[in-house]
């Protein structure tokens, strides 16, 4: 199994690189003119999570960025999904 | 690096990706009926894809001496009119004695309506009623834990299911638990946005026992990659897994499931 250092050297430009093009993102939709919409602020919302002290952040994320209804929806009014659930 | 590609729609791939993957190693394909990125407007649009997963691809495939299976359904997302899924799946029977077919999928749902899961039922019930073994996908994005959940929900209705004969697809960090403590088998589909990372899935590895897991690439029209399993096993490498784990779940884990249906043979 890797040590800690192994999982640096393998990971750590790539997740160096996610962070900054996150928030370079953050300041791309703040920087420009209109209203953000849900996905902006669900994305902001989960964004804490990744500093809680926990094993499971990645499931965390995913969970904070899902529908949690439960009921069937009556019908389908589009085919595709956002990434995040209306608010 | 042998390796089986259990989820790829190779109806939307070039023949220079059969050749790809056969260089990379791949012992076997198997395409799960889908969306092929719009609605068809007959029942007769999917008598000629059956034909073209039954017949065509198994040709093409051979040419690079591949074995492609595949598994036969109407997809989630033209299951939202129901009358016209039910004329589609009345199809079905004609083809489901075909020497390559390996069982009834990728049924499921998209967005989790009535209509989709009414016929995800039946789906299952015509799997029950012919011994087959059943594949489903799981929704995207927002709407995975909530299908998921229904998914399952749906499927503990089914008291004569052998939940070893089913695998349920897609899953990632927040549903893979859900999957395996039911008792079924889950994958875990490699794409580079949406869906899990090579290095996600083998974190989801390294935290479950692997026994029931599996990994696909389900590459097909949109932004994926047909050798996204090996590329999988080469970061595995990286990560000083030893050969045995690597071929366990790119090849054994995916043997062992497919082994269930009569029809899979090795190439």
């Amino acid at each position: 199994m890797p040590s800690k250092q192994d999982i640096l050297d393998l990971h750590f430009m790539g997740a160096r690189c996610q962070l900054i093009d996150l928030a370079a993102f953050l300041d791309r939709v703040e920087r420009h003119p209109g209203d953000a919409d849900f996905r902006f602020e669900a994305l902001k919302k989960a964004i804490p999570l990744l500093l809680e002290e926990r094993p499971d952040r990645a499931r965390a994320v995913l969970d904070a960025l899902s529908d949690h209804s439960t009921e069937p929806a009556p019908k389908a009014t589009f085919q595709g999904a956002f990434g995040a659930p209306r608010a | 690096m042998d390796y089986i590609e259990p989820h790829a729609h190779m109806v939307s791939r070039t023949t220079a990706d059969y050749e790809a993957m056969a260089l990379a190693g791949c012992r076997a394909i198997c395409e799960p009926a889908f969306w092929a990125g719009f609605d068809r407007s007959s029942p007769e649009g999917f008598r000629d894809y059956y034909r073209q997963l039954t017949d065509y691809e198994p040709k093409r495939a051979a040419k690079f001496g591949i074995p492609h299976f595949c598994w036969l359904c109407i997809n989630p997302k033209e299951a939202e009119d129901a009358g016209f899924a039910r004329e589609v799946m009345a199809l079905i029977p004609e083809f489901l004695d075909a020497p390559t077919v390996l069982g009834i999928g990728e049924i499921g749902l998209n967005k989790n309506t009535r209509n989709e899961l009414a016929i995800f039922e039946e789906h299952v019930q015509l799997a029950l009623d012919r011994d087959l073994a059943i594949l489903i996908h799981t929704p995207h994005l927002e709407d995975k834990l909530k299908g998921t959940r229904l998914t399952l929900d749906a499927l503990a209705n089914f008291s004569a299911l052998d939940r070893n004969r089913v695998i349920i697809d897609h899953v990632e960090e927040h549903t893979v638990d859900l999957v395996l403590d039911a008792g079924y088998w889950a994958g875990m589909t490699l794409y580079p946005e949406s869906k899990c990372t090579p290095n996600r899935a083998i974190d989801i590895l390294e935290t479950h026992e692997g026994g029931r897991l599996w990994l696909n690439s389900a590459c097909d029209w949109g932004v994926s990659d047909p050798l996204a399993v090996v590329r999988c096993g080469l970061e595995m490498r990286k990560r000083k897994y030893p050969p045995e784990a690597i071929e366990k779940v790119l090849l054994e884990n995916p043997k062992r499931f497919l082994g269930q249906c009569p029809n899979f043979k090795l190439g």
